[in-house]
C-alpha cells in the first residue's frame, strides 16, 4: 500500500525513498526489536508483544533513519523527539536506547527486577532516551506539543514525534490536544497511530468505533497520511518526507495500518495475546518465525 | 447604542479594574520575566479572571491560550517544562485539584517537571456558582501528589513572594490562591521560604493554625480573644508542603491549655487540618486538635462573604469556634 499525501506535501515524493541496503538495515533492526522484545518480556514473565510488533518498523524507521539523534547521547538539546501514548509497548524501546548507546546494554537484562529502571512503561526519571513516561493512555499528544510549543522560546530547531494506539483514540484529551496543535500551527509535530485494530477488550471498532479516523483529524485541522505501517521503505519514505517538509503549516498525522501480533502467525489471530508470555519452547518457534520472514 | 453610563457598571474583561487584587498574579510572572526568567504563562479560557490577561498584554508572545482544555494543558505544560522553559498554567481550584488530578501526579510531579499550576478561586470563594466551582479537596489531593510542593498564600503580597521565590525551587508547585479579593495580611516586599510557616506569635491558651484566605480572619480571631485576657497565636502555614513542622511542634511545646486550632477553607478531611493532626501524632504531643473549616460536607451558596459567616470563617466565627473550644 502506497501513502496518500495531500497534495502540498507530495513534492520531491521519489527523493525520501530509502534504498535497497537501508530497506535491508531497517528491516533487520525491526526484526531485532521483536526478539529482543521476546527475551526482555521472558525475564518479567509478563509483556505486550503484540503491541511492540505492530510497531516495530515504525519504531524501526524513526530511531535508524528518521529522527535526528546522536548516539550515546540522549539528553542532547537539539534532538528530535519522541512521545508514546501506548507505552506498554515501551520493552520495544528499551532495546533501541540500549543499541543507541542511551544506556547500558546489560540494564536490559535485569528488565522489571527489583530496582531496575525497565518497567513495562517508560520512566523519563529513570531511563535515558525516554523523552516522556508514559502510562496513562491520552497524555503523549500534549506532551508532545509542549516540547513544540517551547521552540517559541528556546530556539530550538527540532521535530517531535508522538506514536498514539488507536484505542487511544477513545480518550478526550487526545482531542483537546489535536485542536490545539491545529490552532498554533504545528509544523514541528508529527503524530503517527499504531492502527492495530485492537484494544484490551477486542476489535477497536467493536469497542467504541472511531472510524473514520482520517476525516476526524483532517476535520480537526491535520494533514493526513496514511501508510502499512509494515512497508519499511514505504513508512521510511514517507516519515522522511514529512520531517523534511518546511512547506507544511499544521500539524502531521500518519494512520499506520497495521497488524497487531505482526511476525507471530497465531498472535496475529487473536487479540488475547495483548499481554502474555511464551513458554521457552513456544518462544523457540515465534523466534524462529520471526527469524524466517522477511516482511 | 451608546454604552453604560454609570461608572459603577462593569463586564467581564474589566474584572481587573473592579478588582486590582487580580493583579498580584500577573506581577509576579512579570518579575519574573524581568529578572531574566525564562517563564511563560497560560489559562484555559480564564485570564480575565485570574488577571493574566495583564501578564498576556505585557509578554503576548508568552502567553498560551488553551480554550477549555485543562488537561491538555497540563501536560502540554509538562512538555514545556522538559526543555527547561518555566510554564504557569492557571484555572479554577476546582479544575486543577480536581479535573487535572492525574495529569499533574503522572506529567508533572512524577516526571519532575517545574511546572507551576495556579488553582485559583478556592475554598468556597466562588459563592453561589455552586459546587463544581468550589475547592474544598484541592489541599487533600493535591498534598498527597509526592515531589509536588503545595502553597497556600494569605494574600497578593504573600503570592508575589512566593513567585519569586519559586525562581530558585525545583520542585513542581500548586499554588492555591483566592480571588483576588483576600484582605491584606502583609505589605508590599514581604517574603515567603519554602517549607517556613510565618508566626503572628504563639499563644499559650491556644495557637490558631490557618492557610489562605482564613489567616486574615483568624488574626482578627486573635486579637479580639487577646483583648479579651486570651493569649492566643496564630500561625500562616503558607508552605502546606513542605509543612513547618518545627512551628507545629513549638505551637504545642508553648500551648498550656493542650490545644490547637487549625483553620481552613476546605474539607477538615485531608487538608491542613489533617497535616498538622499528623504532625502531632507523630510527634505524640498529646495535644487536642480542633480541626475547623468545611465539616465533610458541600457548601451552601451564597455570596462570599455570607458564606464565610455561615461556616464560622469569618473572625467572629473563628473566634467563637475558638471559645467553645478552650471552654469544652
Amino acid at each position: 500500500m502506497t501513502s496518500q499525501p495531500d497534495a502540498a506535501a507530495s513534492a520531491g515524493h521519489n527523493s525520501h525513498q530509502p534504498d535497497a541496503q537501508t530497506v535491508e538495515r531497517l528491516r533487520e533492526r525491526a526484526q531485532f526489536i521483536r526478539l529482543e522484545t521476546i527475551r526482555l518480556i521472558d525475564i518479567a514473565k509478563t509483556g505486550h508483544y503484540t503491541s511492540v510488533f505492530s510497531a516495530a518498523e515504525v519504531f524501526s524507521a524513526l530511531y535508524y533513519d528518521v529522527m535526528n539523534l546522536r548516539r550515546g547521547e540522549p539528553g542532547w538539546d537539539g534532538r528530535d523527539r519522541f512521545t508514546i501514548g501506548k507505552g506498554h509497548a515501551a520493552v520495544g524501546l528499551f532495546p533501541i536506547y540500549a543499541d543507541l548507546d542511551f544506556f547500558p546494554r546489560d540494564w536490559l537484562d535485569d528488565y522489571t527486577r527489583l530496582g531496575s529502571p525497565l518497567g513495562d512503561h517508560p520512566d523519563m526519571r529513570k531511563v535515558p532516551g525516554v523523552d516522556f513516561s508514559s502510562g496513562s493512555i491520552g497524555h503523549a499528544l500534549s506532551n508532545a506539543i509542549g516540547m513544540v510549543l517551547a521552540q517559541r522560546w528556546t530556539g530550538k530547531d527540532y521535530k517531535v514525534f508522538c506514536m498514539m494506539g488507536d484505542g487511544e483514540m477513545q480518550e478526550g484529551q487526545v482531542w483537546e490536544a489535536a485542536l490545539f496543535a491545529a490552532q498554533n500551527r504545528m509544523k514541528n509535530l508529527i503524530a503517527i497511530i499504531d492502527r492495530n485494530g485492537f484494544q484490551l477488550d477486542g476489535r477497536v471498532d467493536d469497542v467504541m468505533a472511531i472510524e473514520p479516523l482520517d476525516e476526524k483529524w483532517r476535520a480537526f485541522g491535520w494533514e493526513v497520511h496514511s501508510v502499512d505501517g509494515h512497508d519499511i521503505a514505504a513508512v521510511t519514505a514517507l516519515l522522511r518526507r514529512l520531517r523534511a517538509d518546511e512547506t507544511r503549516e499544521k500539524p502531521a498525522l500518519v494512520i499506520s495500518k497495521t497488524v497487531k501480533g505482526r511476525g507471530v502467525s497465531y498472535m496475529e489471530t487473536d487479540p488475547g495475546w495483548h499481554l502474555g508470555w511464551l513458554d521457552p519452547s513456544d518462544a523457540e518457534e515465534a523466534i524462529a518465525e520471526i527469524r524466517a520472514q522477511v516482511i | 447604542m451608546s454604552g453604560p453610563k454609570s461608572p459603577n457598571s462593569w463586564q467581564y474583561r474589566g474584572l481587573n479594574m473592579v478588582n486590582p487584587g487580580l493583579d498580584h498574579l500577573s506581577n509576579g510572572l512579570i518579575d519574573l520575566v524581568k529578572a531574566g526568567h525564562n517563564v511563560v504563562a497560560g489559562s484555559a479560557d480564564l485570564q480575565y479572571s485570574n488577571g493574566l490577561n495583564r501578564f498576556a498584554t505585557a509578554y503576548p508572545d508568552r502567553y498560551i491560550s488553551f480554550g477549555i482544555s485543562e488537561q491538555n494543558m497540563v501536560s502540554v505544560a509538562a512538555g514545556i517544562a522538559t526543555t527547561g522553559v518555566v510554564p504557569f498554567v492557571a484555572t479554577f481550584a476546582s479544575f486543577m485539584g480536581l479535573l487535572t488530578c492525574e495529569q499533574i501526579r503522572m506529567d508533572v510531579a512524577y516526571s519532575a517537571q517545574p511546572v507551576r499550576l495556579i488553582g485559583h478561586h478556592t475554598g468556597i470563594s466562588l459563592g453561589f456558582y455552586g459546587t463544581s466551582h468550589h475547592a474544598t479537596e484541592d489541599i487533600g489531593t493535591m498534598r498527597s501528589i509526592a515531589d509536588l510542593t503545595v502553597v497556600s498564600p494569605s494574600d497578593g503580597a504573600q503570592l508575589e513572594a512566593a513567585i519569586r521565590a519559586s525562581a530558585d525551587w525545583d520542585q513542581p508547585i500548586y499554588f492555591r490562591i483566592g480571588r483576588g479579593r483576600d484582605p491584606v495580611v502583609y505589605g508590599a516586599g514581604t517574603e515567603f521560604r519554602f517549607g517556613k510557616a510565618q508566626v503572628h506569635g504563639f499563644g499559650e491558651d491556644l495557637t490558631i493554625i490557618a492557610c489562605g484566605i482564613t489567616v486574615h480572619a483568624a488574626l482578627e480571631a486573635a486579637a479580639a480573644m487577646t483583648a479579651a485576657g486570651r493569649s492566643v497565636g496564630v500561625i500562616d502555614m503558607a508552605s502546606i508542603k513542605p509543612l513547618d513542622r518545627d512551628a507545629i511542634i513549638e505551637a504545642a511545646d508553648r500551648s498550656k491549655t493542650g490545644r490547637l486550632m487549625t483553620v481552613e477553607e476546605h474539607n477538615i478531611l485531608g487538608g491542613l487540618g489533617a497535616a498538622v493532626a499528623e504532625v502531632l501524632t507523630d510527634e505524640g504531643k498529646g495535644i487536642r486538635l480542633k480541626r475547623h473549616g468545611i465539616h465533610d460536607e458541600y457548601s451552601l451558596i451564597a455570596p462570599p462573604t455570607h458564606l464565610y459567616a455561615h461556616y464560622k470563617l469569618d473572625g467572629a466565627g473563628i473566634r467563637s469556634v475558638a471559645e467553645e473550644f478552650l471552654r469544652g
